[in-house]
């Protein structure tokens, strides 16, 4: 291993790093990721106090969702990569079985049945299977040979397909595209074929005809001609992303100052403390806020990578690495439709915008690769 | 050998997913790539734009209407103001649902459905967008407070003070003054840009009247305000601002206690008075009787209203002293008798024997005089105006020929607009040869000339125009301008003589004394009006007839319908020495330019000449 090739090099230095590492273990922390989370929700508190108009009251309400989410973290990230395996087919079959139930006993808003209702909490079974999804391939392609063959690809991908599905008829276009990404992308981590890939991407590219004149519905339609042409309509569908890109344009490089966007103060800029939120912080921080945010979460990424390669199995290599591509994903999508680069999908900002759903999911995301981060050393089998 | 029992390649699938994360890192790379191209597109290459688009988001220029100048009497009295009214408006753009919100204001406020059929007029015309369209006027203080208490669900509806103008005498003055209404999507179509500027924010614009032709001055400039909205439309402070100038105040020569004496001796009689400062041509009052509320226009009338009011067979929107042309009957003599004298064609020496009608030689049609039985044998120019001679007049006509009769007359303003400064003036006719044969197609006959000499056939003249005639008489050939303005702004309006009338003194003496005849004469026929008074007048009186009557038939007042009967019409100045104000006043159907006509011509003299002393005294 090239951890001990270190320490045989430097053995005066041993001492020190196996004293941060037991903490490290012995605490199931990744230091480096909390304290880049650590920075991101923070200043995410700061935009969104912003964004709200200077709320208190949201303030506080994300705060409580913060305090939810990193103890979820801290709690996910003691439980045994082993055990989390195990559980695997369960929480696929739970998950499966909560987005069935939504159909029948959903509740929803604006024409899209997304939540089921337990008592006055309302729970989004759609974000569990955010997570449920990639422990779910990881588990059964961690323990084929890689790169799987075709009978495991194919079994795999209809695994992907059932929750899939069932989230598109809810209908909830931007979370299937991430639920099937974070499956997906345990098969590109476990070797996919280039082949497969080319054939796939050809495939997708021959399926788009169909899909627009079958599968899509009109909003979802109007989104992508809105991208295409935002201008078309300025005061329905096109608002958003005019308003937005304003927002962020005329930000400049160092900004109007934090609380002095005009575009979200005066209301211009629609859903500025969720979906929009990085407008807001494009528009008072300027091109340095934004690059700072970007490069924030491009450490994390790297951060997450590096944990998946030094997993110690491939189940726990797939599933860092699928977590944390998912991460980045949501990333892309929402600073890439804020900006007009995409449709707008309806993907909050990962750990800024305002929501307790996300974030909760998100941080438990980041408890299970700190769970594989700091998984005891094994000997090889 | 089955998959299962076979062992596992670790170190091979480490090294095939150090691969993919390589992989991925680079995909990562250039993704994150693309976003910070993105942004550095929009936040530094098109920074510019964005930050233009983004104020104008923000700041909108509002309009701020000047207030319209004000109105006064000659003697400092406020004729037309501006009030302070709660506005209901509507920003259209801004209201997601415009139905649900006419229905939640429904609720709230009292709405008529003509107000909403305003309002939806006023929707389809041209506008600036995020224009606030007025729905309903005159606000209550609980519907204000009804309006405030619901703002949050009435987005887009606004409630602003708003200065209405507001006539003290609206009826009284409704002829003169005119009024201001809503512009009209004519009136805007024809603006240019400039105009268009000029009424941002002003709802109103002068329809009638004075308001009419000195809109210009009334106006004023328009102001503004940089305003940082938010997308709403609420104004959320004033970033910089230029004040409006306000529009410039009118004093007339109207004089209302003068104006109401006069309406007032029309007791309820349809007609028109006029009068008129002889040494300047200040127009001192101008009746139209029946009136209107100019009240009603001013934030537009209702259809049933204006209906009632355009239907009214009293025609109470007529200008009858402005727009009603009337025969002058007898009141054209003293001119036509001054040009008899002006061109020798008699003295005033000359008699004419009156049998009671006229007949042209070689003709079998009989000309009547009023009088049945004549003036005596021995009739001249005195006693012809002085008791209205007709067939003096006739004779006096057929000798002079139309051409010297048109041209005389026209001196004293008969056919021609007076140019008074109040719009849709009528010119009335003076006929002449080449009016009768453009007109009627016909040539000039010799019969003509005697209805041109007792103002009968085709002459017709306004009341205003009569006046006039009367001061240039009273002035002794002075025609001044008619004006109702005195002051624009604090600048005076200079008098403007029209015309100077050349005519020998003694002319003047001798046509001036026979109108002093027709008051103060023994047989004068105006004679019943110079009881009690203090001073000398001079006048003629006349009468017109509304239908032809028939050869060999007679006026018979009894068979003819009301509105049939001869109008009613006198002319006349005061003090006779020193003349001050001349009047001209026209009773329709009223049959007696003696009788009806110049009893009222009296009490305007008294207003002015005795009432006004005990006036003034009674104020300092």
């Amino acid at each position: 291993m090239p951890h001990q090739d270190f320490l045989r090099r430097l053995p005066e230095s041993e001492r020190a790093l196996r004293k941060r590492d037991r903490l490290q273990q012995r605490l199931h922390i990744d230091f480096w990721l909390l304290l880049l989370l650590f920075i991101i929700t923070m200043g995410g508190l700061g935009v969104l106090f912003s964004a709200s108009d200077q709320s208190l009251g949201t303030l506080k309400r994300q705060g409580i969702y913060f305090f939810i989410a990193y103890t979820a973290m801290f709690m996910v990230a003691q439980v045994p990569v082993h055990f989390m395996r195990r559980l695997a087919p369960w929480a696929y079959v739970a998950g499966v079985g909560l987005l069935i139930a939504v159909i029948f006993i959903g509740v929803g808003a604006k024409g899209a049945q997304r939540w089921l209702s337990l008592g006055g909490f309302r729970f989004q079974p759609s974000e569990f299977m955010k997570l449920a999804m990639p422990i779910a391939i990881a588990a059964y392609l961690g323990q084929r040979h890689l790169p799987p063959v075709f009978k495991h690809v194919f079994f795999t991908l209809v695994l992907v397909a059932i929750p899939v599905v069932l989230i598109i008829k809810q209908p909830d276009l931007g979370t299937s595209i991430l639920v099937a990404a974070s499956g997906l992308m345990v098969l590109f981590f476990a070797g996919l074929s280039w082949r497969y890939i080319f054939v796939a991407i050809g495939a997708l590219l021959a399926s788009l005809w169909p899909l627009w004149h079958f599968v899509l519905h009109d909003y979802q339609k109007k989104r992508v001609l809105t991208l295409l042409n935002p201008e078309a309509d300025r005061l329905g569908a096109g608002w958003n992303i005019i308003q937005s890109k304003t927002a962020i344009g005329s930000g400049g490089v160092p900004g109007k100052g934090w609380l002095q966007g005009t575009q979200s103060h005066l209301d211009f800029l629609p859903e500025g403390h969720t979906d929009f939120i990085i407008a807001v912080l494009a528009e008072e921080f300027g091109l340095i806020g934004v690059l700072t945010l970007l490069g924030l979460y491009v450490l994390v990424v790297l951060r997450g990578l590096t944990i998946a390669i030094r997993a110690q199995d491939s189940f726990g290599r797939l599933l860092a690495a699928s977590l944390t591509l998912t991460f980045f994903v949501y990333v892309f999508v929402n600073v890439g439709m804020v900006s007009g680069l995409l449709p707008v999908v309806g993907v909050p900002l990962p750990l800024v915008s305002q929501g307790g759903t996300s974030i909760v999911t998100l941080m438990t995301g980041f408890g299970i690769l700190m769970a594989i981060a700091t998984e005891p050393r094994k000997v090889i089998r | 050998m089955s998959e299962a029992r076979q062992f596992k390649d670790h170190h091979r699938e480490a090294r095939l997913f150090f691969g993919r994360a390589l992989f991925a890192g680079l995909v990562i790379t250039v993704l994150t790539t693309l976003l910070v191209v993105r942004y550095y597109s929009l936040q530094v290459t098109h920074h510019e734009d964005y930050v233009t688009q983004s104020d104008r988001n923000r700041v909108h220029v509002l309009p701020i209407p000047p207030t319209r100048g004000l109105i006064y009497d000659r003697n400092g009295e406020l004729l037309a103001e501006n009030r302070a009214s709660y506005t209901l408006s509507i920003v259209h753009e801004r209201v997601d649902d415009l139905g649900r919100t006419l229905a939640v204001l429904a609720e709230l406020v009292n709405i008529a459905p003509n107000d909403i059929e305003k309002f939806n007029d006023q929707l389809r015309q041209r506008r600036r967008p995020f224009d606030a369209v007025p729905l309903r006027y005159n606000l209550t203080e609980e519907e204000i407070a009804r309006l405030a208490v619901n703002e949050f669900r009435l987005d887009g509806v606004e409630v602003h003070a708003q200065l209405v103008r507001h006539y003290t005498h609206g009826e009284l003055f409704a002829h003169t003054i005119g009024y201001v209404g809503r512009i009209s999507e004519r009136e805007l179509a024809s603006f240019d840009e400039q105009e268009y500027q000029a009424y941002a924010g002003t709802h109103s614009i002068g329809k009638n009247g004075l308001e009419r032709s000195y809109e210009s001055d009334l106006l004023g400039e328009v102001g503004y305000q940089n305003v940082e909205t938010n997308a709403r439309g609420r104004v959320l402070r004033v970033l910089e601002s230029g004040n409006p100038k306000p529009g410039k105040d009118l004093v007339l020569h109207l004089d209302t206690y003068l104006q109401e004496q006069a309406l007032a001796a029309l007791e309820g009689h349809r007609g028109a008075v006029v009068a008129i400062d002889v040494n300047t041509g200040g127009v001192l009052a101008a009746v139209s009787a029946p009136s209107f509320d100019a009240n009603l226009f001013v934030t537009g009338i209702s259809f049933k209203d204006y209906r009632e009011l355009n239907q009214s067979r009293d025609l109470p929107l007529f200008n009858r002293f402005l727009q009603g042309q009337y025969p002058p009957g007898s009141t054209v003599k003293p001119i036509i008798g001054m040009a008899g004298l002006h061109y020798d064609i008699v003295t005033p020496s000359d008699t004419v024997y009156d049998p009671g009608f006229y007949r042209l030689a070689n003709s079998s049609r009989v000309y009547r005089d009023w009088k049945r039985h004549g003036h005596g044998a021995k009739v001249d120019l005195k006693q012809a105006i002085a008791e209205s001679c007709d067939t003096y007049f006739y004779d006096l006509g057929h000798k002079m020929g139309i051409d010297k009769m048109h041209a005389f007359g026209y001196q004293f303003g008969m056919g021609e607009k007076t140019g008074i400064d109040v719009p849709n003036e009528r010119r009335g006719i003076w006929p002449s040869r080449d009016w009768k044969r453009g007109a009627r197609g016909q040539p000039w006959y010799p019969g003509d000339n005697l209805n041109v000499a007792i103002g009968q056939g085709d002459v017709l003249a306004t009341p205003m125009q009569l006046a006039v005639m009367t001061a240039t008489l009273a002035s002794k050939g002075v025609r001044y301008k008619p004006h109702m303005v005195a002051s624009v702004g604090g600048q005076p309006v200079e008098p403007e003589v029209m015309q100077s009338v050349q005519v020998e003194e003694t002319h003047w003496d001798a046509i001036l004394g026979a109108m002093e005849e027709v008051v103060h004469g023994v047989r004068g026929t105006a004679q019943r009006i110079r009881r009690g008074a203090d001073y000398r007048m001079a006048g003629k009186t006349g009468t017109a007839q509304v239908v032809a009557i028939a050869q060999g038939e007679e006026y018979d007042s009894e068979a003819l319908s009301e509105r049939n009967r001869d109008h009613a019409l006198f002319v006349g100045f005061a003090p006779f020495e020193n003349p001050q104000i001349a009047v001209a006043v026209l009773v329709e159907n009223a049959e007696s330019g003696s009788g009806a006509a110049a009893p009222v011509a009296r009490k305007v003299f008294d207003a002015w000449l005795a009432d006004k002393h005990h006036q003034h005294e009674g104020e300092s």
